[in-house]
């Protein structure tokens, strides 16, 4: 294992993190009061309690959720997809680097991005409402599972796009809708019977309800459903990005 | 000396079926600098490329200092430096970071006076806090020789390194180039020049349509190509060449109005001054003078015509 080599390109990576440190910080700070201004307080006010927590507490683990795994997606797939746009891609590809270690250095630069700014929305959260976290190691693992395995998942984008549109086009138009559409902001309960059904082949269901579930102890699916559908997840990415540096494709002619 | 570089019958087919390389075999001395010539889309970069492990070969063999650039392709890969034709950098990351970055990936610990040195030699240590986009493109290619020196390489590729450079800038490159060999460097470089190759290279090996069609020893190469012809066009056209001018060796053209006389650039007397005070003096009347060259792509043209018959 090149550990020299996962850690140059976590730290190169990290840089381009803190160039912009400023930016990185402010938009999820903004965004994350403006959900609390329209959620928590204009519509919030009037809904009363969800599952017995107060609704402005009860959407923090949903829009926590909701920002890491778009920024881990964001973070990672244009984490190597600007390489190859510009052309430096060539010095990993000819570095003495397996793809193991390509991966742990970007998927690892990405999630520690993201989970930096879930972090930094609990904070912000915490001006807001009152939150108490039942579980903290469990939300802590949900947290950093959920880092790494969008993280993978931006990874795969980064590579198959072939221009800037495609790096935008599966976070806007699949990942948004399901993670709108997984309880960010609303317990499944609250759906008519049939719509329980169907989304719980939304796959973010699994990852929101487990993580709320660390803050209040309720969720609307099992804790150890939620935990086997993170790992499947993450097996599943793990296994594409080995296929994807197996055969070259997209990367290597 | 022994091959630290040893390339055989390798070959590369795109999907769609354009073959890149068909079955180039090269062995490359440890220190020995070689100059790859070869007009656009001969196969040199593909070449280059497949060395270090951006393309994958559709078969065939590259055995770096011993070590199969597939099976065994960390150590393959930790003797090559690659300095690439195209000026891919980040643009926003400091000078010294994109530097160390290169080295930290090739699995050295890190090493400020090596850095230091590396920049120094190439006129960069000034430059080191500058974000890569400020630099000019001579100094963004610098930036790219450092980062393939970082990890000390003992086989260096660069693929067409005075591309666009300026002369001095040129001139400063093969001083580089002249003292990574002195360290005992083995260098492989692609070039148009043929000026660069004759400047630098102990070898030159010409490469086109994806074969290689010679590789010789640079001083056999540069006398074929010292050729020159001289052609003497005359005011009347005559029927043979003068008795008088018979000691010269000339060609009659074949209308009769031109005489052609070849000699070597690189001789101390080319034998110009006599030749024309014979034809002076076989009473023949000069029309016009004029000069011919043999270029690198004459010699192209003359191998891939050879090839071929």
């Amino acid at each position: 294992m090149n550990w020299t080599a996962i850690w140059s390109i976590y730290r190169f990576e990290m840089a381009r993190f803190f160039r912009t440190l400023f930016q990185s910080f402010l938009s999820p700070v903004l965004s994350t009061s403006l959900y609390f201004v329209v959620f928590g307080a204009a519509i919030g006010s009037r809904i009363d309690q969800v599952d017995g927590i107060d609704y402005g507490a009860f959407i923090v683990p949903g829009l926590i959720m909701l920002s890491v795994m778009t920024q881990s997606i964001s973070n990672a797939s244009f984490g190597i997809y600007f390489p190859k746009f510009i052309g430096t891609i060539y010095e990993l590809l000819s570095a003495p680097v397996n793809f193991l270690e390509i991966v742990l250095g970007y998927v690892g630069a990405a999630a520690t991005k993201a989970l930096f700014i879930g972090v930094v929305i609990l904070g912000t959260s915490t001006l807001f409402v009152d939150i108490t976290i039942a579980h903290p190691f469990a939300m802590v693992l949900f947290l950093v599972l959920t880092c790494l395995s969008f993280a993978l998942m931006g990874f795969i984008i980064g590579i198959w796009a072939k221009n800037f549109e495609q790096l935008q086009l599966v976070p806007l138009l699949i990942v948004t809708p399901l993670v709108f559409l997984g309880g960010s902001f609303y317990s499944i309960s609250m759906l008519p019977p049939i719509w329980q059904k169907i989304t719980l082949f939304n796959p973010v269901v699994y990852l929101i309800s487990g993580f709320r579930w660390s803050f209040f102890g309720a969720s609307d699916v099992p804790v150890a459903t939620s935990l086997m559908a993170i790992g499947f997840f993450t097996a599943l990415c793990l296994a594409v990005i080995w296929w994807i540096f197996k055969t070259g494709w997209r990367i290597r002619s | 000396m022994a091959a630290i570089l040893s390339i055989s019958d390798l070959r590369k087919s795109y999907e769609g079926g354009f073959e890149a390389l068909k079955g180039v075999s090269l062995d490359i001395d440890e220190g020995e600098i070689l100059a790859l010539l070869g007009p656009n889309g001969a196969g040199k970069t593909t070449l280059i490329s497949t060395v270090c492990g951006i393309i994958t070969p559709t078969s065939g063999s590259v055995k770096v200092g011993g070590h199969c650039i597939l099976e065994d392709f960390r150590a393959a890969r930790s003797l090559i430096g690659l300095v690439p034709q195209e000026i891919n950098l980040e643009p926003f990351e400091k000078v010294i970071n994109s530097v160390r970055f290169s080295r930290g990936l090739f699995g050295k610990p890190r090493n400020e006076p090596l850095i230091e040195e590396i920049l120094r030699k190439l006129s960069l240590w000034d430059k080191r806090n500058s974000q890569i986009k400020e630099l000019s493109g001579g100094m963004k290619r610098r930036v790219l020789i450092a980062k393939a020196l970082a990890h000390e390489p003992r086989v260096l590729f660069l693929d067409e390194p005075t591309a666009g450079v300026d002369v001095e800038l040129r001139k400063d490159m093969w001083d580089v180039v002249q003292e990574l060999k002195d360290g005992g460097v083995t260098i492989i470089l692609t070039t148009h020049y043929i000026e660069e190759a004759e400047a630098i290279a102990d070898r030159v090996g010409v490469i086109a349509d994806g074969q290689i069609l010679l590789v010789k020893d640079k001083d056999d190469l540069m006398a074929q190509l010292g050729q020159k012809q001289l052609c003497v066009h005359l005011s009347a056209p005559i029927a043979e060449v003068p008795v008088g001018l018979a000691a010269h060796n000339l060609e009659l053209n074949e209308p009769g109005d031109a005489l052609i006389y070849t000699y070597d650039t690189k001789a101390e007397r080319t034998g110009i001054t006599a030749l024309l005070n014979d034809v002076a003096a076989a009473g023949l009347v000069l029309a016009d003078v004029s000069t011919r060259q043999s270029s690198l792509e004459d010699i192209f043209v003359g191998l891939v015509s050879g090839e071929s018959s």
